[in-house]
């Protein structure tokens, strides 16, 4: 086996990532992890190997949990290569990278995609003002830099990292003006049913009383059931206030940083590139491989780990990392399989016991209508400004699918490829044509899945010749 | 009114601190964070203008996804602020609409 070529492939380095690369370590495999960012972790655990806030009681103990995992990494002795963007994998086991400018060619027997999540596109008007920015950014702006927004902040949205990070921006000293809670009312009818089973995962929901308890302690001001969120800006074009409704009436707040955030989806990016199958996940609203129970895709050298195969949180990410480095064992040498029983049912049952929870959460946090379905004169696609409006009114043209409104409209065609459009665009065209998502599909990705120079192409000739 | 853009530093371990010129102006930046970090730092707000009409952005998803943080970093246009880390002489502008194709790194 020459040095490009590796048993095992495993991209991004959060939990899922971590944990099958210390793993497959261990199980003898020769493994290569790759990373977009420059040191591991993930987003959950952003930064865990150089901590930048003194005071380790704002990010809380959850946060310094990874660096357990990091610590299992680092003596794994894994192939690591971190900064490195991969922008194509092909379907005969070969996969491209870039690192500094250049690109680099590997071969897999197996490849693990561990590529987690991102938040939510929740497209609302003045959503792409200068001063809007999702909660996970400000958080991630926490772990790595120890950066603060500028004030007045006012956090607006639904789900448990919206409470998470405002009890971590409390904790930093910050004051918030308001939480506006954009959770519909009707969904606490809908999760109530599911609330028993949520009960066996008493110690995340203790986590949730327990941070609605500090923001009621720091005595901040919490609006439930607000709708009509719009963000206004100044004659600078800057976000200066605002507006929403709240038990009917119209209000207005000055601010300067608003923080948005409607839960996380999958990140498919990566497995919709590959041609895998995906499926729309109706309770959770979003796109996510087609999967076995073994984590496997519809390509029979490729499994998904973690959140990027479906939302359920980093504890379960990482077991769902270990049993895909167990599933690739007995794909590889079913003989050597029965070594890892015990443990891998240890760990089935873990994983059970992490998503117990994830009904009731699910349905608790499912987004508001006006953030899947926004207004028309918001804007959709914020790389070439194209408008609800516009995704409706081509909808109602005939098109029928986002492929088709892609050509028509550029909505998809800028440089984020239809990361923050994808789902919205979807969604209308579904509601438009009285159709689901599943049935109207997603744009077709094709690499090279992030914008890369003509120089890092060429460069790959050299690399092939090294090998 | 709100009037200050920049976001404010906690206090942070021991790190090494590098100097990023933005915009002419010269800050000083944590060693390992982002150009996105140290410019939302410096208040520099919009950090790019849009190629479609001309309007104002900033960063906003921080983990590469949005592409609302490129900007041109050390005579590279179009590149994102928040996946790239800041490094001593770094000169940062801020990206006006859509690139040049004349840029030097094709």
């Amino acid at each position: 086996m020459n040095a490009n070529q590796f048993e095992l492939v495993i991209i991004g380095a959060g939990p899922a990532g971590m944990s099958a690369a210390s793993t497959a370590a261990k199980q003898g495999l020769k493994v290569l992890l790759i990373d977009e960012q420059k040191r591991p972790g993930g987003q959950i655990y952003r930064n865990i190997s150089s901590p930048v806030l003194k005071d380790k009681q704002i990010l809380g103990r959850d946060y310094y949990y990874g660096e357990k995992l990091l610590t299992a990494f680092e003596g794994a002795g894994v192939t690591y290569l971190s900064g490195a963007t991969v922008w194509e994998v092909t379907a005969d086991n070969v996969l491209y990278v870039s690192v500094n400018g250049e690109s680099q060619r590997f071969e897999f027997n197996k490849l693990l995609i561990a590529t987690g999540a991102q938040e939510r596109p929740a497209p609302f008007p003045g959503w792409t003002l200068p001063g809007v920015m999702t909660c996970g950014a400000a958080q991630i702006l926490l772990k790595t830099s120890g950066l603060t927004p500028p004030g007045p902040v006012v956090v607006a949205g639904s789900g448990p990292l919206l409470l998470l990070i405002a009890c971590q921006l409390i904790r930093a000293g910050i004051k918030i003006e308001a939480i506006l809670d954009t959770t519909p009312a009707k969904n606490y009818r809908s999760a109530l049913p599911e609330f028993l089973g949520a009960l066996k995962g008493w110690r995340f929901l203790l986590k949730g009383v327990r941070m609605l308890a500090e923001l009621r302690k720091a005595g901040i001001r919490q609006l439930s059931g607000v709708s009509g969120l719009s963000a206004n800006q100044d004659e600078s074009g800057t976000l200066s206030t605002v507006t929403y409704f709240h038990k009917g009436r119209q209000q207005t707040i000055s601010c300067s940083s608003l923080l948005v955030h409607q839960g996380v989806i999958p990140s498919t990016q990566l497995t919709r590139s590959l041609g895998l199958a995906h499926v729309w996940d109706e309770v959770q609203k979003c796109w996510k491989p087609e999967l076995n129970k073994r984590g496997q895709s519809s390509h029979p050298d490729i499994l998904v780990a973690g959140d990027s195969a479906g939302i359920g949180g980093a504890l379960a990410a990482e077991l769902q990392g270990k049993l895909a480095v167990f599933e690739v064992v007995r794909q590889l040498n079913a003989s050597a399989a029965g070594n890892n029983a015990i443990e891998q049912e240890k760990a089935i049952r873990e994983l059970q016991q992490q998503l117990v929870i994830r009904p009731f959460l699910d349905r608790l946090y499912s987004p508001a209508d006006e953030f899947l379905l926004p207004p028309d004169e918001t804007i959709v696609c914020r790389c070439e400004e194209v408008t609800a409006g516009e995704i409706r009114s081509l909808a109602n043209q005939g098109c029928s699918g986002p492929n088709q409104t892609k050509a028509f409209c550029r909505a998809g065609m800028g440089p984020c490829q239809g990361r923050q459009c994808g789902t919205s665009v979807s969604a209308l065209l579904a509601d438009e044509l009285q159709a689901t998502p599943g049935q109207v599909g997603y744009y077709n990705i094709r690499p090279p899945i992030k914008p890369l120079t003509l120089g890092e192409l060429a460069a790959i000739g050299n690399t092939d010749s090294n090998s | 009114m709100p009037t200050d853009s920049r976001f404010s530093r906690l206090p942070v371990s021991e790190k090494g601190l590098v100097s990023i010129c933005i915009e002419g102006q010269t800050v000083t930046a944590l060693e390992g964070e982002s150009v996105a970090a140290a410019v939302l730092q410096a208040g520099v707000r919009p950090t790019r203008t849009t190629p479609v009409t001309d309007t104002g952005r900033a960063p906003y998803c921080m983990m590469g996804v949005c592409f609302d943080c490129l900007m041109e970093i050390d005579g590279k246009p179009n590149t994102q602020a928040c996946m790239t880390e800041v490094r001593d002489g770094m000169v940062v502008k801020i990206q006006l609409g859509a690139r040049q194709v004349s840029g030097g790194d094709l």
